[in-house]
């Protein structure tokens, strides 16, 4: 009697009910699937939606407000010559012959102006190899004088102008503000990056203040772009000072662990703490045998 | 050496008389010392447990001294330059100034939070020891009920915790639990008044009853059931693992003092040792670093400690399913993630000795312990169940975990919609089989098979003297036993 739980010609009917249950449930589960987009929003704290409009033509960046400083690019008539070719060999088969865009492959790039070219060459996202991709910091295909001339042909077709940010002018305190406002939801309060609902966010660990303050003000990607009103001059050279900031931020509690908080903590708890004590115990344990 | 213990003896003989003059406690005494305890280390993980929670309480009087429970408003001046100027609520402030200005606070505060973590782990693993040997059959099902009982506080207690210092953090993930108890059918809304005091983020009273709950409620719960659970276990006496001289009826093993009092202690300093190493290296909720919470701001990422994981993987799996009359929703779907599915589980293993009983007509008193192999089915359904709770855990953590594969978050969902079944049942058939080739062949699976003890005759000939492998655990008796009180053989 006793050995019944160990008897397999004897696993009772009810046993294999219940897989038959769970297998059940599991494919109506899947079935359902489909309805369930957006449901992480609801309690798992995954802010964020799905990417739209990828391949539309692209949000028109947001000028520098009257009076704010400018990242001014060098311009000549040879440059924009040198421009014209790079572009022809390596961006109009997407961006097309005369910047137009290509519909569904790739936005046009007229107007957009210096500030998005030089965010996406200097940190190597363009150009893209797939037009469908998300696009992917990497290093730089163009040295700074190709990026330069690129920038001085394609912001010859008008558009604002680049914007900067001074991170010595910044103040930290509403650096920190204005980054839990408008830029934790997606790239995490320590610019750790993470996974919204369907898009990689990523760390702030490499960019540049210009970098932050041109995709401030362009919003790569899925990334809203922030005009003025919401993120003024002062405000911006506070994120990026608080971007700086977050690269060696104050661990005043020791070993950081990504600064990721609870993940690494419980794997921390589980595969350290506990796993330290079941040694002592086993030790301790061992002895009394 | 010698004088000292000799010393030592008196001292202890002058105690008793002192204490059996006006008590007569001298037989008690007696007995307790002499009490035995089984030899297994796995015995221990109960006391990592009950160690880290005097760690708990210990450290935990030092921050109440601290905590301010207040959600009034106020603009920070204090030494951390990156808070200046900000608003934020009284509690916030009193442990970021706990964490920056208090000596010592920090240290406290993270020993504090490690020793949580590691509290609930050692519940955890305690109770994978309990079932997987069958600890909990009669007549220590009490005890096992008791203990899911403080696990389930544990947890709450752990969430309170967290939940009080008002950072962005914890007030994201009182956003969530508000969301689950208003997803409860019927009673939601009340419970949420009842327990917030208003529509979230509460009012005032809020934290002040949270404190309530987190530093008095829980905390005296847990030491009486803690209390109850260790005298019952010296009632019952310890369960043991089959083994030479080792009956139903007997416990073979280290009497209390000295021997096993000694190495308790021991145990206790480690504990303490290990948290507060923890607390003083290794940063934990850095609370400075995430800022304080606004019921308009969220983050990318934001976790519950590990113990609540479940439930967040639970959340984001569950599909998208609101039964509805018209445009009435009767369930709100935070309702399977967040309450009916630890529900299940805390009844599941609530239920678990009445069910085996049920199946095994085994209604009998049982002080041997079975090793996991000797029951395949029980320790196969025990696999696959961790294992179905743990693979929904690990769901709350993909977007972190798997971010840089660039696997889609909803194909992720989606895989592990199916998986989360699959995968358990496939688990429960390879454990079976696992346990009952072990069985056969009857090796430890660490140590395994060991070698096999040969002689060369003069001849040459070789002949097979038998196994070295280590044999001293045989299999348990099948002789049905009475229900015979367990007493110590000395
Ligand atoms: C909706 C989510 C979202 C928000 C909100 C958001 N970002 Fe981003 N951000 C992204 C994504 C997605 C990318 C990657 C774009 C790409 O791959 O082209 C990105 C890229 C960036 C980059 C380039 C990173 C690099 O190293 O190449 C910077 C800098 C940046 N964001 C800064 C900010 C700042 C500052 C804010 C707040 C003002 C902000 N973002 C708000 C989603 C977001
Ligand atoms: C494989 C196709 C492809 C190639 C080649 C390519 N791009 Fe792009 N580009 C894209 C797509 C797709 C986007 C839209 C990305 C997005 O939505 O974030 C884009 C966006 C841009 C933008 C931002 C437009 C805006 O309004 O925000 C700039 C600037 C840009 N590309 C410049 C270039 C330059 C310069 C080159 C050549 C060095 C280049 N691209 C090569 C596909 C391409």
């Amino acid at each position: 009697m006793r050995r019944w739980l160990t008897r397999r010609s004897r696993i009772p009917a009810v046993l294999r009910l219940t897989l038959a249950v769970i297998l059940a449930a599991g494919a109506v589960a899947v079935l359902a699937a489909p309805s369930s987009e957006g449901q992480t929003s609801s309690g798992a704290g995954v802010p964020g939606g799905p990417p739209a409009g990828v391949n539309a033509p692209s949000k028109s960046p947001e000028p520098p407000a009257p009076g704010d400083p400018v990242k001014t690019f060098p311009d000549s008539p040879a440059l924009r010559a040198q421009g014209y070719t790079l572009y022809q060999a390596g961006c109009s088969s997407c961006h097309g012959i005369a910047l137009q865009g290509t519909p569904g492959v790739a936005p046009s790039l007229r107007g957009v102006g210096a500030g998005p070219v030089d965010f996406y060459l200097s940190t190597g996202r363009m150009p893209l190899e797939q037009p469908r991709e998300e696009p992917q910091r990497a290093p730089a295909l163009y040295t700074r004088g190709q990026i330069d001339a690129l920038i001085a042909y394609v912001a010859s077709f008008g558009g604002p102008p680049a914007p900067t940010a001074d991170p010595a002018k910044g103040n930290l305190a509403l650096g920190l503000h204005e980054f839990t406002l408008h830029c934790a939801g997606c790239h995490q309060v320590v610019a750790r990056g993470g996974l919204t609902v369907n898009v990689p966010v990523p760390d702030l660990l490499a960019a540049t203040p210009q970098q932050v303050a041109e995709a401030v003000r362009m919003g790569p990607y899925v990334m809203p772009h922030f005009g003025t009103r919401q993120i003024d001059q002062h405000d911006l050279d506070s994120i990026a000072r608080y971007v700086l900031w977050t690269r060696h931020p104050v661990n005043a509690g020791g070993w950081a662990i990504y600064n990721l908080g609870p993940i690494p903590e419980g794997i921390v708890a589980w595969f350290m703490g506990l796993a330290a004590l079941v040694i002592v115990a086993r030790l301790i344990g061992e002895r009394l045998a | 050496m010698n004088v000292l213990q000799r010393t030592l003896e008196r001292r202890f003989l002058r105690g008793t008389r002192w204490l059996e003059q006006r008590l007569g406690a001298a037989k008690g005494i007696k007995w307790l010392l002499s009490y035995v305890f089984p030899d297994h280390w796995s015995f221990l993980l109960g006391e990592i447990a009950l160690y880290a929670f005097i760690v708990l309480v210990g450290t935990g009087t030092f921050l109440a001294l601290y905590y301010i429970p207040g959600d009034s408003q106020v603009i920070y001046h204090g030494p951390y330059a990156l808070l200046q100027g900000e608003q934020m609520s009284e509690a916030y402030r009193s442990v970021v100034d706990l964490s920056f200005s208090v000596p010592a606070g920090l240290l406290f505060r993270q020993a504090h939070h490690w020793a949580a973590d590691v509290f609930v782990a050692a519940i955890v693993l305690h109770l994978c020891r309990i079932f997987f040997t069958g600890a909990y059959r009669k007549p220590r099902d009490v005890n096992y009920f008791i203990g899911l009982t403080m696990l389930m506080l544990a947890i709450l207690e752990g969430f309170a915790g967290y939940s009080l210092i008002d950072d962005l953090l914890s007030g994201m993930g009182l956003a969530i639990a508000y969301g689950v108890a208003l997803s409860l059918p019927g009673i939601g809304a009340q419970l949420g008044y009842l327990v917030w005091g208003g529509p979230f983020p509460g009012s005032s009273s809020f934290l002040p009853r949270l404190e309530i709950v987190h530093v008095f409620l829980i905390p005296g719960t847990l030491a009486v059931l803690i209390t109850l659970h260790l005298v019952m276990i010296m009632r019952q006496h310890h369960s043991q693992f089959p083994g030479p001289g080792r009956r139903e009826r007997n416990v073979v093993g280290t009497p209390l003092w000295p021997a096993y009092a000694l190495r308790s202690i021991g145990l206790l300093l480690a504990v303490a040792g290990v948290l507060f190493l923890l607390g003083g290296l290794v940063q934990i909720n850095p609370i400075w670093q995430w800022g304080p919470f606004h019921p308009y701001l969220s983050e990318n990422g934001a976790q519950p400690d590990w113990y609540i994981g479940w439930l967040i993987g639970a959340l984001r799996l569950m599909p998208n399913w609101e039964p509805a009359i018209g445009n009435y929703t009767l369930i709100p779907n935070p309702f399977w993630g967040g309450a009916a599915f630890p529900l299940f589980v805390f009844i599941v293993m609530f239920a678990w000795p009445a069910i085996e009983r049920r199946f095994t007509r085994d209604h009998l008193r049982h002080d041997l312990l079975d090793r996991p192999r000797d029951r395949p089915t029980r320790t196969a359904i025990g696999a696959a169940f961790l294992s179905w709770v743990m693979i929904i855990f690990a769901v709350g953590s993909t977007d972190r975990l798997f971010f840089r594969l660039h696997i889609s978050y909803t194909a992720q969902i989606h895989f592990w919609r199916a998986g989360v079944w699959v995968l358990p049942i496939l688990i429960f058939f390879i454990t079976r089989s696992a346990c009952r080739s072990l069985r056969r062949t009857d090796t430890h699976p660490m140590r395994a098979w060991q070698g096999t003890v040969v002689r060369r005759g003069p001849d040459g000939s070789i002949t097979r003297l038998g196994d070295s492998a280590d044999r001293t655990q045989s299999r348990p008796s099948e002789e049905p036993v009475g229900t015979v009180p367990a007493e110590s053989e000395r």
